[in-house]
């Protein structure tokens, strides 16, 4: 990085005090890193959103006990203690953001993109959430609602959306591949086949 | 409090720059700054709340000129400091000059897993029924509490319906100051966008916050 403004340093730093001080264990920061950056992510997410669009029985109980739906699938803990699906139909589109900091779906989306945790999209997604979707390149037909969710609990909120027409028959792990990261944060749509 | 982080309905930051699925860190020190600060708050020295808390309390000029985990970081260290498990010395001339303080307990690297995979619920059971339910109007309080707070400030004094009763959870306006966890109902309340922004407001547009209980009063008739 050409100019970190000293966070290399005062990170490798403030690093080296918590090992020296026994607070926190060297090989458990690794496993944090390939956890997140392998392991957690939006593909959890798609799978869901996939088995919501074959399985009418599962998208039910998403619809009733999100937390326990999704932990069915192997999918539970820190920051997704407190699960709600939000189902996107013609009528009305969920969008996610947290105004006051950054609350995300982890165990479903991994770490949030740097965009949603930015004041670009904190501020706007609130009072202008067709500008921001226009941003991402996204325009909604003028007769479908917007629902903006802020997430200022603990509850974390996962978007369904819709599932593409054209893909009638699909197998689940084909449908997966066409849901998006944002799509289920709603500032996207699932890929057309 | 009427923090820098609390960004909703501000204007003049620009546009939403998109990012690919697969980028997480956009520099090395980022990876590291995540594994820190998840592995030292499992030394259980401060809540959630209280995390949230340090960052919001950055000023506010140094706040919205910070990157993300430079937030996380600056905060960590004022946590670090108020908790007495590093002492500013240390922090002054980058290294450990004492042993570190007795904790509760480490975040072993085999047990990493199993502690994400679990998390923490902040659901408690509580012993007095819902004050509301859904359909219910209600209005925000009008609230400039100088500790920390989950109501917004776009969202103070506005007349929603409750939307969703989602259980009684602990409440962060305490919790964050170590003054106790005293859950309370929390309630997803949806509002009109004209009811928060005016009548230039897109119409049919919505927008949802999740509310603990004392952040609400019954809407007065009429």
């Amino acid at each position: 990085m050409a100019d970190d403004g000293g966070m290399a340093a005062r990170v490798d730093a403030l690093e080296s005090i918590l090992i020296e001080k026994g607070y926190v264990e060297p090989a458990a920061l690794d496993v944090i890193v390939e956890t997140y950056e392998r392991d957690v992510g939006p593909r959890n997410g798609a799978k869901v959103v996939a088995r919501s669009w074959t399985d009418p029985a599962y998208r039910e109980r998403l619809r009733h006990d999100a937390t326990s739906a999704i932990a069915e699938l192997g999918f539970s803990g820190r920051g997704g203690e407190h699960m709600v699906a939000l189902e996107n139909s013609p009528e009305l589109h969920h969008l996610v953001v947290c105004t006051l900091c950054s609350c995300y779906p982890w165990p479903v989306l991994g770490l949030p993109p740097t965009w949603y945790k930015s004041p670009a999209y904190r501020s706007r997604a609130v009072i202008d959430p067709r500008g921001v979707l226009a941003d991402f390149g996204v325009t909604l037909p003028d007769s479908t609602r917007i629902a903006v969710h802020d997430s200022t609990s603990e509850v974390r909120y996962l978007v369904v959306p819709m599932r593409p027409v054209g893909t009638e028959g699909w197998a689940e792990d084909q449908l997966a591949a066409l849901v998006t990261r944002d799509s289920m944060i709603g500032t996207g749509l699932p890929r057309i086949p | 409090m009427n923090g820098a982080a609390d960004l909703g309905g501000m204007m003049g930051f620009g546009p939403v720059i998109g990012e690919p699925e697969d980028e997480y860190f956009h520099a090395d020190w980022e990876r590291r700054a995540l594994a820190i600060t998840l592995a030292v708050s499992a030394v259980g020295a401060w809540s959630i709340d209280a995390g949230r808390h340090a960052r919001e309390s950055l000023p506010p000029a140094e706040y919205l000129s910070s990157t993300y985990y430079e937030i996380w970081i600056k905060a960590l260290e004022r946590l670090l400091l108020d908790t007495g498990l590093v002492e500013a010395d240390e922090l002054a001339q980058r290294r450990s000059l004492r042993p570190g303080v007795p904790v509760n307990r480490t975040l072993s690297a085999t047990a990493v897993p199993a502690v994400l995979a679990a998390g923490t619920r902040y659901d408690r059971p509580v012993d007095v029924p819902a004050r509301f339910a859904v359909g219910d109007r209600v209005r925000t309080r009008n609230m400039h509490p100088t500790g920390h707070t989950r109501l917004p400030r776009y969202a103070r004094g506005k007349v929603g319906v409750i939307e969703r009763v989602h259980g009684a959870h602990v409440l962060p306006d305490t919790n964050a100051h170590g003054a106790g966890e005293h859950p309370q109902w929390l309630y997803a309340v949806l509002f009109d966008a004209r009811e928060l922004w005016g009548d230039a407001a897109e119409a049919g547009l919505t927008i949802t916050i999740d509310a603990w209980e004392s952040y609400l009063e019954p809407r007065p008739a009429g």
